[in-house]
């Protein structure tokens, strides 16, 4: 069942096309990962699906319901979480007030929002830290933060902006794990990675973006032989 | 890790410090007594200004404190409650009880009417739009002669005492306990309020409005709900104010320096804690008596020159505010490191 249809999607920026007819679908429960060099769109088209940006034109269906032109608050409501490139957690907040803000859409009563809340921060593996300020955590760990606080909004789409972008490479395994874990409780995924190893390692399928066009889309063995992936991505990563 | 996420689901809500409660507890006590001492009418009149200037700091302290809007117009709730319940007195002979609510009621609706465009602007420029506010309404009312004009509105007085009309001529005290009942109203309302859902979502649309989009909160909205709020609290000191003088006209309740009198004393005493409007007015307002009283007038500015004194201060040696010299672990919840 397809979870998400993107259909001809575009924004220019002046007589930058940040994004140029992308179109993509994505199936329940599974990973999308999306690459591409630095400006080829991928934040920018994230920013279309949740609506932090109106796109020029095209479609987004969510579950064959159109949220072309919803609000970003909207769009989340309907099930769609996401993280940021650059984090932007509650910084003076702690860690589980953090959380529980994203708890409250489903739950009412405090109680149940902080034991919501306390069950995801253990999920992401930072249940010591719960009290700790959210400036006060490493990079790594605020990126659990914010996969924590997506999560606890209950998404069936999780979008979430280079998990592994910024932070030292022993953090780097357990954040996959934790990706992999989350894709076991249904959620689906689409993630955007510069870590090519890690996109093919837990993708079902990949979108190659250059300059804002998307120039491949398949599963990942078939994105490595893309002829047109490896001359604007993939080659430096072959070559080294 | 399973036990402790059992051991975490089994800590209580909030930090319940005995030594806090105990403390409180009998600072109620106290203020509830202090009247018995015999305080003269100076004395009485500084605690009636502390609390009152308290509960509109707080009021104050819930745009900005909370939900991050710096607001520079709030003396216009001030005036809004304060001639709600001495027009509505004068001329319908409704009691300042009810009418209390009437000004509640007529500020929310100028918040809701202010906030759909102006909270639209965010930083500096809502700041500016709602200074501008401010001045628009001691304007308008300057010239509005059903509310007496710039000559204001003098409130008929009852001969007697009177809880009914709530007026008190022969002592402070009854002002006394009416104020201190408010303040506590408030203070406890404010702090339920930073405990609810409101009061997170608040701080979410404070601290990061695009990631309080993508947690489903209407940032828009949030902002509207919480200058709603805080116009409904500035309100009804306004009300008791104009009962406490009996006199009231535009430059003295719609005054510039009503909004940022608010203003220094929550970032003086901590803006965003539910304590700092209380421990700001009990430092500032006393500054601000004592200088009157003894340099005359309106105290020769020098009061003015105190706050700025102290707000440099402040902003380079506690840019949090008083309270955070109290410390951490007394007032949050304590961390396991």
């Amino acid at each position: 069942m397809k979870i998400l249809s993107v259909e001809n999607l575009s924004r220019s920026f002046g007589g930058i096309k940040a994004n140029d007819n992308i179109s993509f679908e994505v199936e329940q429960g599974s990973i999308l990962g999306i690459i591409g060099p630095n400006g080829a769109g991928k934040s920018t088209l994230f920013d279309l699906i949740t609506g932090y940006t109106k796109a020029d034109n095209g479609k987004v269906k969510y579950f064959e319901k159109n949220i072309f032109g919803l609000s970003p608050d909207k769009i989340s409501n309907l099930g769609i979480g996401r993280t940021f490139q650059k984090l932007k957690p509650f910084a003076d907040q702690t860690l589980l007030e953090n959380v529980m803000i994203g708890a409250f859409v489903k739950e009412q009563n405090i109680k149940e929002a902080r034991d919501k809340a306390l069950e995801i921060i253990d999920f992401v593996d930072l249940i010591e830290k719960r009290h700790h300020f959210a400036k006060e955590l490493s990079t790594g760990q605020r990126k659990r933060l914010e996969m924590a606080r997506a999560m606890a909004i209950e998404p069936k789409l999780l979008l979430m902006d280079e998990v592994t972008g910024g932070v030292d490479q022993k953090t780097i395994p357990g954040l996959v794990e934790l990706i992999k874990k989350l894709k076991k409780t249904g959620v689906t995924i689409i993630t955007i990675e510069h870590n090519i190893n890690i996109i093919m390692e837990i993708s079902d399928n990949v979108l190659a973006l250059d300059q804002g066009k998307s120039i491949a889309f398949g599963p990942p063995k078939e994105i490595q032989k893309n002829k047109l992936v490896i001359d604007s991505y993939l080659g430096t990563f072959n070559a080294a | 890790m399973e036990s402790k996420l059992i051991a975490a689901k089994s800590e209580p809500l909030w930090n319940t410090n005995n030594k806090v409660i105990s403390i409180v507890g009998a600072l109620v006590v106290l203020l509830f007594t202090i009247p018995l001492f015999g305080l003269n009418s100076f004395y009485l009149h500084l605690f009636i200004m502390i609390f009152m200037h308290a509960v509109m700091a707080q009021s104050w302290n819930v745009i900005a404190g909370f939900s991050g809007q710096i607001s520079l117009g709030h003396g216009a709730f001030f005036g809004i409650g304060a001639y709600a319940t001495s027009f509505f007195y004068m001329q319908f002979g409704i009691t300042p009880w009810i009418s209390i609510f009437f000004g509640m009621f007529i500020s929310a609706i100028f918040a809701v009417l202010i906030g759909i465009p102006m909270l639209r602007l965010s930083g500096h420029y809502f700041a500016i739009a709602t200074l501008l506010i401010g001045i628009s309404f001691q304007v308008v009312f300057q010239r509005w002669d059903l509310v007496g004009a710039a000559s204001g509105l003098w409130v008929t007085m009852t001969p007697e005492d009177s809880w009914i009309a709530l007026q008190f001529h022969s002592s402070k005290v009854p002002y006394y306990y009416v104020f201190l009942i408010f303040f506590l109203i408030t203070f406890f309302v404010v702090w339920l309020l930073s405990r609810s859902k409101l009061g997170y979502r608040l701080r979410a649309v404070r601290d990061d409005p695009q990631a309080a989009l993508s947690l489903c909160i209407n940032v828009s909205n949030y902002k509207i709900i919480a200058y709603v709020i805080s116009a409904m609290i500035m309100a009804p000191m306004g009300s008791l104010f104009a009962q406490y003088i009996l006199i009231i006209d535009p430059d003295r309740v719609f005054n510039i320096e009503i909004s940022i009198i608010v203003l220094l004393i929550t970032v003086l005493g901590g803006i965003g804690n539910v304590w700092g409007p209380i421990i700001g007015a009990s430092i500032l307002i006393p500054i601000s008596e004592y200088s009157r009283i003894y340099l005359g007038g309106t105290g020769g500015a020098v009061d003015l020159i105190f706050y700025g004194l102290i707000l440099m201060i402040i902003c380079i040696f506690r840019p949090n505010g008083l309270i955070s010299l109290i410390p951490k672990d007394i007032l949050e919840r304590k961390k396991q490191r």
